[in-house]
């Protein structure tokens, strides 16, 4: 069988025919217009091809060796363009003819050539193989975009179900969770329950305006009053707790606690109006318990703090110490 | 319906028509204003309630709209990414159009789950044409005819194109094709970016 140089070049836009003496005596178009100018033909296969697979043919010597193996090759000079490829030896000891291929890297190649459709064989798939990196990169970019999108809406979701939408506190949930971690982890805290008194009396004679306005200029006196990383909740209409990380020292925790019931007990302005409120607030810390227990320890803030509203309201009442022997810690 | 349908449809009323249409029609389908997710499913209904919807606020009948959107689809800058997926398809239009017949299955090795009608092309005479589309949606060949007519401008073919209606279950589309090589036609680089 005999095959003309056209009918090669047709079947093979990327072939090359190198003779015995390792000079190149013929080559593809789509090859030619790879060297943009540079000459093939007449060359020594070995100045323009550097071999990667096998290693180490580097001259005329070493030709025949190439034939029936995988090859990987590059182009020495710039821009490096890589391919794969295989030899086979033409009749008679006319040498080798390779086939090549642009293997992975095609798109940087198409690229960096400027090919085109006409540069590659009827039965090449690598103007399939473009249409499936451009259409997966379509894909992907949808894809991400909408992780991203799920992302951020899960992020919001998880702040607002562990967020008091009136003042932008902590709510029970996200009190508990802080609670429980810490008791786990064995973290000493303080514990600060807290219940507004005449609250309801601003709601009543001024509207729930009002009540809301008093609420989160609360929120506002207990953030301030609080470091950055104290865990401050609203945990009901008119209920705050305040979890104060390594925050045991009783005398502490008072004073703090005695602070915000003096800020609250400030009138607060709303519409003209002079909203006087006060506090009931009870307190106690997890080093007085054996094994702190966060139902327990909020429990006992509890009674502390009724104890403040039975003794007279606007006052702080430590547990156990300021409550009657028989409800002492165990 | 898959998102990437409803997606395209809202994207065109958006681009065509505004932000204010949109929102109106988006309002009369009863579908979110934030519109549609490419990558998820949505019952069929939806797709023509909004469909409905738009025909009603912008006084055109659901055909031309579909048509509109097939051009829009092709032609508009913000979507060069599918006018080049689509030139993937062939060299010169006749070679297009004989690829039109891979389109579903093309379609489906980037989103395996975006089902497209069978499209069957079939030569009839040097340079006529007909497609037909077998669907139980109609509205497909209006889109098509759409893409077909931009993808003609695009490669700078002269053709006469038309929906020949429903015959026997499956949506036509006649093309007659006076001149391959009309005009210029728009540059395809096969390399993304290439200029």
């Amino acid at each position: 069988m005999l095959l003309g140089d056209a009918a090669l070049g047709a079947l093979m836009p990327l072939h090359l025919r190198v003779a015995p003496d390792g000079v190149i005596d013929g080559a593809g178009r789509t090859l030619v217009k790879l060297m943009a100018g540079e000459p093939l033909q007449g060359r020594s296969f070995f100045d323009v091809f550097e071999m990667h697979r096998p290693r180490g043919v580097v001259s005329t010597t070493g030709l025949s060796a190439l034939a029936g193996t995988r090859l990987k090759l590059g182009l020495k000079a710039r821009p490096h363009t890589g391919f794969k490829g295989e030899a086979v030896p033409l009749e008679a000891g006319q040498g080798l003819l390779f086939n090549l291929s642009f293997g992975i890297a095609l798109a940087e190649a198409v690229a960096l050539h400027r090919l085109t459709d006409s540069d590659f064989a009827a039965t090449d798939l690598t103007v399939e193989m473009l249409y499936l990196i451009e259409a997966k990169s379509a894909v992907l970019d949808e894809l991400r975009r909408l992780n991203h999108k799920l992302h951020n809406a899960k992020t919001q979701a998880e702040e607002e179900a562990l967020t008091d939408t009136l003042t932008g506190l902590r709510n029970r949930r996200a009190m508990d969770q802080v609670m429980r971690a810490s008791s786990r982890a064995g973290m000493p805290f303080g514990l600060v329950h807290i219940d507004l008194d005449f609250f309801k009396q601003v709601n009543d004679t001024l509207g729930h305006g009002a009540g809301d306005h008093v609420l989160v200029e609360v929120g506002r006196i207990l953030r301030e009053e609080t470091r950055g990383g104290d865990i401050v909740a609203r945990v009901g209409g008119d209920e705050f707790v305040l979890v104060l990380p390594d925050l045991t020292d009783p005398d502490m925790l008072d004073g703090i606690a005695q602070r915000i019931l003096s800020r609250i007990e400030e009138p607060i302005a709303y519409a003209g109006h002079a909203c006087r409120i006060s506090a009931s607030i009870g307190t106690t810390v997890s080093t007085d318990y054996p094994e702190p227990n966060p139902d327990r320890m909020l429990g006992d803030a509890d009674r502390a703090l009724y104890a403040a509203k039975r003794a007279g309201r606007g006052r702080v009442v430590r547990f156990p110490s300021d409550l009657p022997s028989e409800t002492g810690a165990a | 319906m898959h998102g990437l349908i409803n997606r395209a449809i809202q994207c065109f009323l958006r681009d065509s028509f505004g932000a204010e249409a949109w929102q109106r029609i988006a309002a009369a389908a009863e579908v979110p204003a934030e519109g549609f997710e490419p990558m998820m499913q949505y019952d069929d209904a939806v797709t023509h309630r909004l469909l409905d919807a738009a025909a009603a606020q912008l006084h055109r009948t659901r055909e031309s709209l579909l048509e509109d959107l097939g051009t829009y689809l092709v032609s508009h800058p913000d979507r060069e990414s599918l006018r080049r997926l689509l030139r993937f398809g062939g060299v010169d239009f006749v070679e297009f159009l004989h690829s039109i017949d891979d389109l579903p299955g093309r379609v489906r090795l980037a989103v395996p789950d975006l089902d497209l009608p069978q499209i069957l092309v079939e030569e009839r005479a040097e340079g006529r044409f007909t497609l037909s589309l077998h669907t139980p949606q109609p509205g497909f060949g209006q889109v098509l005819a759409g893409i077909l007519r931009a993808m003609a401008d695009d490669y700078g073919a002269l053709v006469f194109l038309e929906h020949a209606g429903t015959c026997d279950g499956a949506e036509l589309i006649e093309i007659d094709l006076f001149d391959q090589s009309f005009a210029a036609g728009r540059r395809f680089d096969l390399a993304a970016g290439a200029h």
